[in-house]
């Protein structure tokens, strides 16, 4: 080989080793892409909700009310059979298995809402008026072009009979879509078209709360202990080596603690938010600490010896100079150490977390669920229409942990003072 | 109640502060040269009446329900269910029971009732003890004009030491919970066979009560715990997700720290560590949902066939969560190294990726090690994405297109739900969460200490 040869061979490696380099970050930054194009068109559908347009005769002679109509009376009402008797008219039926058809397209809230309706309306009584109800999962999914409409009908949910209703349906103008606000204010439900995360939101907002209390003044002052005050010796060196490693303990072993100690010996009640919150700030503990310390190492020890000097005591120096000068960078990284409790999973199945709750919590004791806990539910569930709900989740918690982490990175850009 | 007394303690803390400071300002009326500020009188005051109520009532209100459930069952001594009866009588006590009313029940609601009366009556009592007690003490020193402000520091850097050992308490927490189950596990399972049996199935092991097994249950019982299974897929699944994120990590590494404009690197970095901080439960989803079932169609069109739980999916998609731990150190290792080195190594002549390869990787390789090691010991603790995206059953395999099971996933499987405690099966998991402990402390200590010694030699 000669040399001009050897030089071409040493250059295309070193022409290809950058190629290496390059696929590979290429590579992590598609996947980036792939996955969130791929959870926000699953999930974007879910923001929106299929309604069908009935004529509803609010007969007050079906109602069986005994009492004069008010808004009580109403309330304890029974309307099954009056929203029944209008949702048949929509379609001809043959037969008692072609009515439970139609009734199928509507979610089986639907004399609820008929209910709803009126008394929002007390004055409609006795008339005929267009209601919107909200349509089945099926329907829904039918009219988000989520369910293929050319397979065999023994492979299709819908049938040909209710498919038949959806055109014509379809052809009077009576489906249309709107906002789907059901995903925010519902609790969980078994029927993917009344499902929200109303309840789950509310969890996690305790959960963090608890976390944010109890880890945060913690946190800090454990960090100035170990930073400005502790003696050099074998406590300080145990301490610091426990928090280190306690940083790198998986998460699901902090969920059997909350489990061995939390639940079984002191008897929290189970699956709240009260038992995840002091779980998740065992766990976060640690990882708020180290870049607390971080940030109070990164002072310079010159702000430290001005204030000695003009006669502070060493508790004045820390709490009144150090302390501040070091806060963006504290507070920017308890906000990263809570969005990764608010992204953390495994230990609050541990802790009972997953009960099938319908109920919006309104204290920390309540049970409830969290928003990953929640995906981890709905992934569970065969029904297309959860597909798309756990993907409008994903976009939510995706969306908290962004700006958090947005907050994080301006904090510390925007106060953190530059020394040297 | 409880949040009635807080607040009056609190109310008081806060009084006290502006009371301990008016006094102290009296005193500097009286020509006194004070020896302190005169709000360190108020803080020392504020302490004194705030700290000594608060440490009784959180002791009192941790260990009441636990007491006074103590006393009740003590006279019910042919009660056999003990908690079942303790929860009735509380609702029954609370109004809202259903069921059958024993006089036993009847009985201890009564007895409850009282206990609960004299309970609340003796802690407002105590408290409100304590609360005077120190106020006056605190009052009287302030009165000979102590030096408040060393008082204070005193007993500020008490708390801060305190609050500090709260890591060394969730170390003792954690060693205790899981040390107490495993030990009452392995008393009933020989711990030989948890390490090398190699059938895994403690569904077997559904005993309602492990007071009640049998001789021949427990003999029955000693192979359902072969955990060989759970430790083989642990270490494949790892390993798949290691040969997925050791290549594309180190690559980024080093193309971010070597040849990556300053723009390049200002924009790809942060979008690489997104990867770490999205949710595993978001990853679990993608695999279970997207990437499972995409291997399978294309198991099927070339001819193979994939469980659509596979090794495979589940290592891939961890493999892809690791990359970002992997590119960020490896890439501060990287910078680390020192400039001579690389100069060195141009002044004679070596291209750039010679460089690296021969000199920049070798230097770097202690902290590199360190940095993967610390990956293997995130992929064996990951749960969600195994959860929900690998299998269920123990297979012993070493086919990635088949479903294999991990050590987290069988935390999970058995702890999810309603679980009766004390039957070997809730103690296995946290014998497998006692392995796991292990293992990660092993790998982490290993790992830190690599890279500390590294940190040293350049720094």
């Amino acid at each position: 080989m000669t040399k001009e040869q050897r030089l071409k061979k040493r250059y295309r490696a070193e022409k290809r080793f950058k190629m290496y380099g390059l696929i590979s970050v290429s590579l992590a930054v598609i996947f980036v892409l792939i996955l969130v194009q791929n959870i926000f068109s699953k999930g974007s559908s879910a923001f929106s909700r299929t309604m069908i347009e009935v004529e509803v005769n609010y007969d007050s002679s079906l109602l069986e009310l005994d009492s004069p109509i008010n808004q009580n009376s109403l309330k304890d009402a029974d309307f099954y059979d009056l929203a029944v008797e209008s949702l048949l008219k929509i379609y001809p039926a043959k037969d008692s298995k072609e009515e439970r058809q139609i009734l199928r397209l509507f979610s089986p809230d639907f004399e609820f809402e008929i209910k709803d309706f009126l008394i929002k309306n007390p004055n409609k009584i006795d008339q005929v008026v267009p209601v919107k109800i909200t349509a089945s999962d099926d329907i829904d999914q039918l009219n988000k072009g989520n369910f293929p409409r050319d397979l065999p009908e023994d492979r299709r949910r819908v049938s040909n009979y209710q498919l038949n209703i959806y055109d014509n349906l379809i052809e009077k103008e009576k489906i249309n879509k709107k906002f789907n606000n059901y995903l925010f204010t519902k609790g969980d439900s078994r029927d993917p078209e009344l499902a929200g995360i109303g309840g789950s939101l509310m969890g996690s907002f305790f959960t963090i709360i608890i976390c944010l209390v109890l880890s945060f003044p913690i946190a800090i002052m454990a960090s100035i202990y170990l930073e400005e005050f502790a003696p050099k010796n074998k406590i300080t060196d145990f301490i610091e080596i426990n928090i280190n490693n306690l940083a790198a303990v998986p998460s699901i072993v902090y969920g059997l603690l909350g489990l061995g100690i939390l639940l079984s010996v002191m008897e929290f009640p189970r699956s709240t938010p009260l038992v995840a919150g002091i779980t998740l700030s065992l766990m976060t503990l640690p990882r708020i600490i180290i870049p607390c310390r971080a940030s109070l190492k990164a002072v310079p020890p010159s702000i430290r010896e001005a204030a000695l000097s003009v006669g502070a005591s060493k508790f004045q120096t820390v709490f009144h100079h150090v302390v501040p000068l070091a806060m963006p960078g504290t507070l920017s990284g308890t906000i990263i150490g809570l969005a990764q409790a608010l992204g953390e999973t495994a230990p609050l199945i541990l802790i009972g977390m997953v009960a099938f709750v319908v109920d919006i919590p309104s204290s920390p004791v309540d049970p409830s669920a969290s928003l990953p806990v929640q995906v981890y539910l709905w992934s569970e569930q065969a029904e297309r229409g959860f597909v798309e709900k756990t993907s409008a989740t994903i976009m939510m918690l995706l969306g908290f942990l962004i700006v958090m982490n947005f907050i994080a990175v301006y904090l510390r850009q925007k106060f953190e003072k530059k020394w040297n | 109640m409880n949040s009635l007394i807080a607040g009056v303690i609190l109310i008081l803390c806060l009084s006290s502060y502006f009371f301990g400071r008016s006094e102290a300002r009296k005193l500097v009326t009286q020509n006194i040269k004070l020896k302190a500020l005169p709000a360190y009188y108020g803080y020392y005051l504020s302490l004194w009446c705030g700290l000594p109520a608060l440490i009784i009532f959180g002791c009192w209100s941790l260990f009441e329900p636990t007491i006074i459930k103590v006393l009740i069952l003590n006279n019910f001594p042919q009660i056999e269910s003990k908690d079942l009866f303790y929860e009735q009588t509380l609702s029954f006590f609370n109004g809202n029971f259903s069921g059958e009313i024993t006089n036993e029940i009847k009985a201890a609601s009564i007895k409850y009732s009282s206990i609960n009366i004299i309970a609340q009556n003796s802690k407002i009592v105590i408290i409100a003890a304590a609360l005077i007690g120190s106020l006056t003490f605190a009052y009287r020193k302030i009165q000979k004009n102590n030096k408040a402000r060393d008082d204070v520091e005193i007993i500020l850097k008490i708390l801060l030491f305190t609050s500090s050992l709260v890591a060394i308490l969730t170390t003792v927490g954690i060693i205790v919970s899981l040390l107490f189950e495993s030990i009452k596990f392995f008393s009933t399972i020989n711990i030989f066979e948890f390490i090398f049996g190699t059938s895994w199935s403690p569904q077997r092991a559904f005993v309602r009560d492990a007071s009640a097994i049998t001789p021949e249950e427990l003999l029955e019982l000693q192979d359902a715990f072969g955990s060989v299974p759970l430790f083989a897929g642990t270490a494949f699944i790892a390993l798949i997700a290691m040969c997925v994120a050791v290549p594309i990590g180190l690559f980024s590494g080093i193309y971010l720290a070597e040849y990556a404009s300053t723009k390049a690197r200002k924009y790809s970095k942060p979008i690489i560590e997104i990867l770490a901080g999205i949710p595993t439960v978001v990853y679990g989803f993608f695999a279970a949902l997207t990437v499972g079932p995409f291997f399978r169609t294309l198991g099927e069109s070339l001819g193979l066939t994939v469980s659509s739980e596979s090794a495979l999916a589940a290592g891939l998609i961890m493999g892809v969560m690791i990359i970002p731990y992997i590119s960020s150190l490896s890439d501060d290792v990287i910078n680390s190294v020192p400039q001579s080195l690389r100069e060195g190594s141009y002044a004679i002549g070596a291209t750039k990726s010679e460089t690296i390869k021969k000199v920049v990787i070798p230097a770097a390789l202690p902290g590199i090690i360190g940095s993967i090691l610390l990956a293997v010991s995130r992929a064996i603790g990951e749960t969600m994405i195994v959860v929900m995206a690998a299998g269920l059953a123990a297979n012993l395999t070493i086919n990635p297109l088949e479903s294999t099971t991990t050590i987290t996933t069988q935390i999970v499987m058995i702890l999810v739900g309603d679980q009766e405690f004390d039957s070997p099966k809730t103690q296995a998991a946290f014998a497998l969460g006692l392995t796991l402990f292990i293992a990660t402390l092993i790998l982490n200590y290993i790992a830190l200490r690599v890279v500390k010694k590294y940190r040293e030699k350049y720094d």
